[in-house]
């Protein structure tokens, strides 16, 4: 299997005749079987986001059985509304901009070169993606704020949205990228050099066309993430930048306008839907069946001076980027105003007897448990999701089943939660109070990252490698476990990597379910911001320090599964 | 958007269907619906879990002394982010009357409040806190509100009283100035002593305040300022306030430690709108502790903020709830409030810790609102700000 093969097959699928150019071993029967997979992602959808936002809809402009929409004419006329949609689409767009010209340079030196460091800063960027928003932008005030330590106070400016936003996205692409430019065999540019083509040639003809769905796939999540931002827009707006999520967080916690926030709620997912809908029209007929390489030639040492200098230069800027507000965190955590200190450590861990303490070590099981739990769910119905779509991306009710399972992404996570609390209060279903809800909410933000992950690797795996091994007398599922499950495991194992520290971090619908369990660590951390004194901050620092650890040991654990040899391949 | 909400509509009939036929009405089960929902989404892995969730109340360490009156074993308490009780206080009351109380805690006062008026009908339990009187008449015409007459409410400052008799009042924090002690002394400048200080050229660009239209202590500044300068004189005031180069911000967290630059604020503006224990917590959460506090609240400032316990209309345990509020009257509670959660307790007969008596003065002659002007003029005063600050 070391012979370089050129694949030079044209995109799957001629659009106009979607439906029958599929693999052929796949018989018609197995076709039909595949989709009533699809049940279990519309149902999970349906339940915990279609009927969440009907509910706030209802709430807000029927409110007494009767449709009331002049409250939401009166919303929807005001200047302010559309110019808040504007600005929120313009700082997602150049945020999402930014991310890519920032990312992808990193996610190619991780892919391609090995150096002493690499695993390391593979987990450091999805570090970001744990720590609760407040504790990031609290971060970023102590290095650009008023009195930062860059000397230089951008609060309140796009450049502070676009930095933090980067910081906290730039692991969506290097890692959703990366899980496949870790697997496109060189020797296929290679070969494209042999031939007489330019360095630049090779690229943009081999490598660009195979790695560009995952690229697309990766914009997009940044998009939806920048789209919807609110924590740090609240910190490091400085009350000027406001984002629709700002304001449909403020009408439902403060004000009780459901009107408003179901309003802006329903436009964000206008766009949301649209932006949906251009983007998989682009992506039809990107994907490229993929030779991939045996593991271990992928990446290599640099060799000249210019490819030295290439890898110092990006992965010293890719870690300092990350490292700089990570590190506020942890220098914050052992250093007081007279000097360094393990006080905030020390006060973390120490019971004070009262209800407010929260024990670190519970909270990180209470954490790693309900993430744990969180993953296993999404994987299941993210994994049902990725079967159906499978090989099949063209077909416009595919088409259309694949956007909608981007939506939780997109859609307004405050009015998702609020959904919840109002949708499931009734006896049968009450679970407003209940753990479950907490997996469950944060599954449904997970699902679109395994989805995201894992189809452009199922998807452009080559099945003539499953028609080998069944003329060679393997049964299906025996063909499946050696041939397919190689290349798709270290996929897997990303997704599941990212479904995880999305759960660990409660990003999303999580922000309105008060719990009766002992807290988990984002919401401990949020507590301790929410008071004056060093040893409150300190320990919040000294929190998030912690759950940095955590991630960043699981993270390194599932990598090393992941880059060890996985089958003879 | 129409056909959105159409397309919603069609994809919420099969689930609510299909799970409620597999899960029954166990209305007493609430843990095996959640099982429920997980085995109808095909998740069997988690049963297990569901069977064996903990349930984290706080349960008395002491077998009760008195034969319990009360025939409820639980009462649950439905409150924010920022309660908190020693555990020690909690089994007191276990011990006195037989019933755990377990805490369902979530959110800001804000959101406990508006989640509550949600459910209205269906409450997450049986007493609510931490209704302050910013958001107590939304909570009273919302109807959401038991009366309950507490025992104990005669040693209570008449004026927190609420007429109504809906909700009880258990502490009181005021939202005022806080000065930055070092930097008005270093400058050999006298901290700003009122409102109309804040005018002054020479306080020019020092001011930071949390946006009244989303943060709790933002929107008390404002009433502080609405009842001192009248509702004819607010507005210019606040022009002032622009024109002296006030900064506003989104929360208290952005406010405190990233603008303000007394105690533990990492900030530049000497001069912030927190509360007036905020000096104490600089002390009490400094190590080590220093002999004075770094920062001052500004007496003549502040706004008087009360939090109100109530009984919710439909709780389950009536009897053991109004119980729980009457304990939070008590002496026990009451004087266990000041270093839990930095307010003051209400009733005469509680201790302050020596704490409070050293950094914490209480402001004579807070501003004050009643709930009723706050809620009928609460969103044209909002607008109003807005179109001064913005415009």
């Amino acid at each position: 299997m070391t012979q370089v093969v050129l694949d030079s097959a044209p995109p799957r699928v001629p659009p106009e005749r979607p439906a029958l150019v599929v693999s052929t071993t796949t018989a018609p029967r197995r076709r039909l079987g595949r989709v009533w997979f699809a049940l279990l992602p519309l149902t999970f959808l349906a339940l915990l986001l279609i009927v969440p936002l009907v509910a706030v809809v209802l709430q807000g402009m029927r409110p007494e059985g009767r449709w009331q929409l002049g409250g939401a004419t009166e919303v929807l006329v005001q200047g302010r509304t559309w110019r808040l949609l504007a600005f929120t689409a313009w700082q997602a767009m150049w945020s999402t901009l930014l991310t890519l010209v920032v990312a992808l340079p990193l996610a190619f030196v991780l892919a391609r070169f090995t150096f002493r460091g690499r695993e390391l800063l593979r987990s450091l960027v999805i570090v970001p993606f744990v720590l609760p928003t407040v504790v990031v932008g609290v971060a970023f005030l102590r290095l650009i704020g008023p009195n930062g330590i860059l000397g230089v106070d951008l609060t309140g400016s796009m450049a502070a949205l676009l930095l933090a936003h980067l910081f906290l996205n730039i692991a969506v692409v290097v890692r959703t990228v990366g899980a496949v430019w870790d697997q496109v065999d060189p020797r296929i540019e290679d070969a494209a050099r042999v031939l007489g083509a330019s360095r630049r040639r090779a690229f943009t003809s081999v490598t660009l066309p195979l790695i560009t769905p995952s690229v697309i796939a990766s914009a997009v999540i940044v998009f939806l993430f920048c789209f919807t931002s609110f924590g740090v827009v609240q910190v490091l707006g400085a009350g000027s930048l406001r984002t629709l999520e700002v304001e449909i967080y403020r009408a439902t916690a403060f004000d009780l306008d459901l009107v408003t926030a179901a309003v802006l709620a329903m436009l964000q997912l206008v766009v949301v839907v649209a932006v949906l809908v251009v983007v998989s029209k682009v992506q039809r007929g990107t994907t490229h069946r993929v030779r991939f390489g045996p593991r271990d030639t992928v990446a290599r040492a640099p060799r000249t001076i210019r490819e030295h200098l290439l890898v110092a230069g990006i992965a010293w800027f890719g870690a300092i980027l990350l490292a700089g507000p990570l590190l506020v965190l942890v220098i914050g955590s052992v250093r007081g105003p007279s000097g360094w200190t393990l006080a905030y450590w020390t006060a973390l861990f120490t019971p004070t007897g009262s209800t407010g303490f929260v024990d670190p070590l519970r909270a990180i099981i209470t954490s790693v448990t309900t993430a744990a739990m969180a993953t296993l769910i999404a994987l299941v119905v993210g994994g049902a999701a990725v079967a159906v779509l499978a090989r099949r991306s063209t077909g416009r009710w595919f088409r259309a089943f694949d956007a909608m399972l981007m939506l939780p992404l997109g859609a307004s996570a405050v009015t998702v939660g609020l959904g919840l609390f109002l949708a499931l209060d009734a006896p049968p279903l009450d679970l407003r109070d209940s753990w479950v809800l907490v997996p469950l909410a944060q599954a449904l933000v997970a699902i679109p990252f395994i989805v995201r992950i894992l189809l452009p690797v199922v998807d452009s795996f080559d099945s003539r490698l499953l028609e080998s091994a069944a003329v060679l007398g393997a049964s299906p599922a025996r063909a499946r476990w050696t041939v397919m499950r190689p290349v798709v495991q270290p996929a897997l194992l990303v997704a599941a990597g990212f479904a995880f520290a999305v759960s660990i971090g409660e990003f999303g619908a999580t922000v309105f379910l008060a719990r009766s369990d002992s807290p988990t660590l984002p919401v401990a951390i949020t507590r301790l911001l929410g008071k004056p004194g060093e040893l409150n901050l300190g320990q919040a620092y000294a929190a998030s320090v912690l759950l940095m650890v955590v991630i960043t040991v699981i993270v390194l654990i599932v990598d090393r599964v992941r880059t060890a040899k996985v089958g003879a391949f | 958007m129409v056909s959105i909400s159409a397309r919603s509509r069609a994809f919420s009939i099969s689930p609510t269907s299909i799970s409620a036929a597999s899960i029954g009405s166990a209305p007493h089960q609430r843990r095996q619906v959640g099982a429920g929902v997980v085995c109808v989404l095909g998740l069997a892995m988690m049963l297990a879990a569901c069977g064996s969730s903990p349930s984290s109340s706080t349960s008395a360490t002491n077998l009760p002394t008195t034969p319990p009156t009360l025939t409820s074993k639980q009462v649950t308490l439905v409150t924010h982010d920022s309660f908190a009780v020693s555990k020690s206080v909690l089994a007191e009351f276990t011990r006195r009357t037989g019933v755990t109380v377990k805490l369902v805690q979530g959110g800001d006062a804000g959101q406990v409040v508006n989640k509550a008026i949600l459910s209205k009908g269906k409450p997450q339990g049986d007493v609510i806190f931490g209704i302050d009187n910013t958001f107590l008449g939304r909570a009273e015409s919302a109807g959401i509100l038991a009366p309950h007459q507490a025992k104990g409410i005669d040693t209570v400052d008449p004026a927190l009283v609420v007429p109504s008799g809906l909700a009880t009042p258990i502490d009181r924090g005021d939202v005022c100035l806080n000065v930055d002690k070092e930097y008005f002394s270093s400058r050999d400048l006298a901290a700003p002593a009122s409102f109309d200080d804040l005018l002054d050229p020479r306080y020019r660009d020092l001011t930071v305040v949390e946006n009244p239209a989303s943060s709790s202590p933002g929107l008390a500044f404002l009433l502080a300022t609405i009842d001192e300068k009248g509702e004819n004189g607010w507005q210019s005031y606040w022009q002032g306030l622009k024109g002296n180069g006030v900064k506003v911000v989104d929360g208290w967290e952005s406010a405190y430690y990233g603008e303000f630059s007394g105690g533990s604020g990492k900030g530049k503006r000497p001069i912030v709108v927190s509360y007036a224990t905020s000096p104490v917590a600089e002390v009490v959460y400094a190590d080590p502790r220093p002999t004075s506090a770094p920062t001052d609240a500004v007496l003549s400032t502040c706004f008087r903020q009360i939090e109100y316990a109530a009984v919710l209309a439909g709780a389950k345990h009536p009897d053991a709830a109004g119980a729980l509020i009457d304990f939070m009257l008590g002496t026990t509670f009451q004087s266990d409030i000041p270093l839990q959660m930095f307010v003051y307790p209400v009733t005469s007969t509680a201790t302050l810790p020596k704490e409070f008596t050293l950094f914490a003065p209480v402001p004579t002659d807070p501003q004050t609102m009643s709930a009723e002007r706050i809620e009928q003029n609460r969103e044209t005063w909002l607008r109003q700000w807005r179109s001064v600050i913005e415009g």
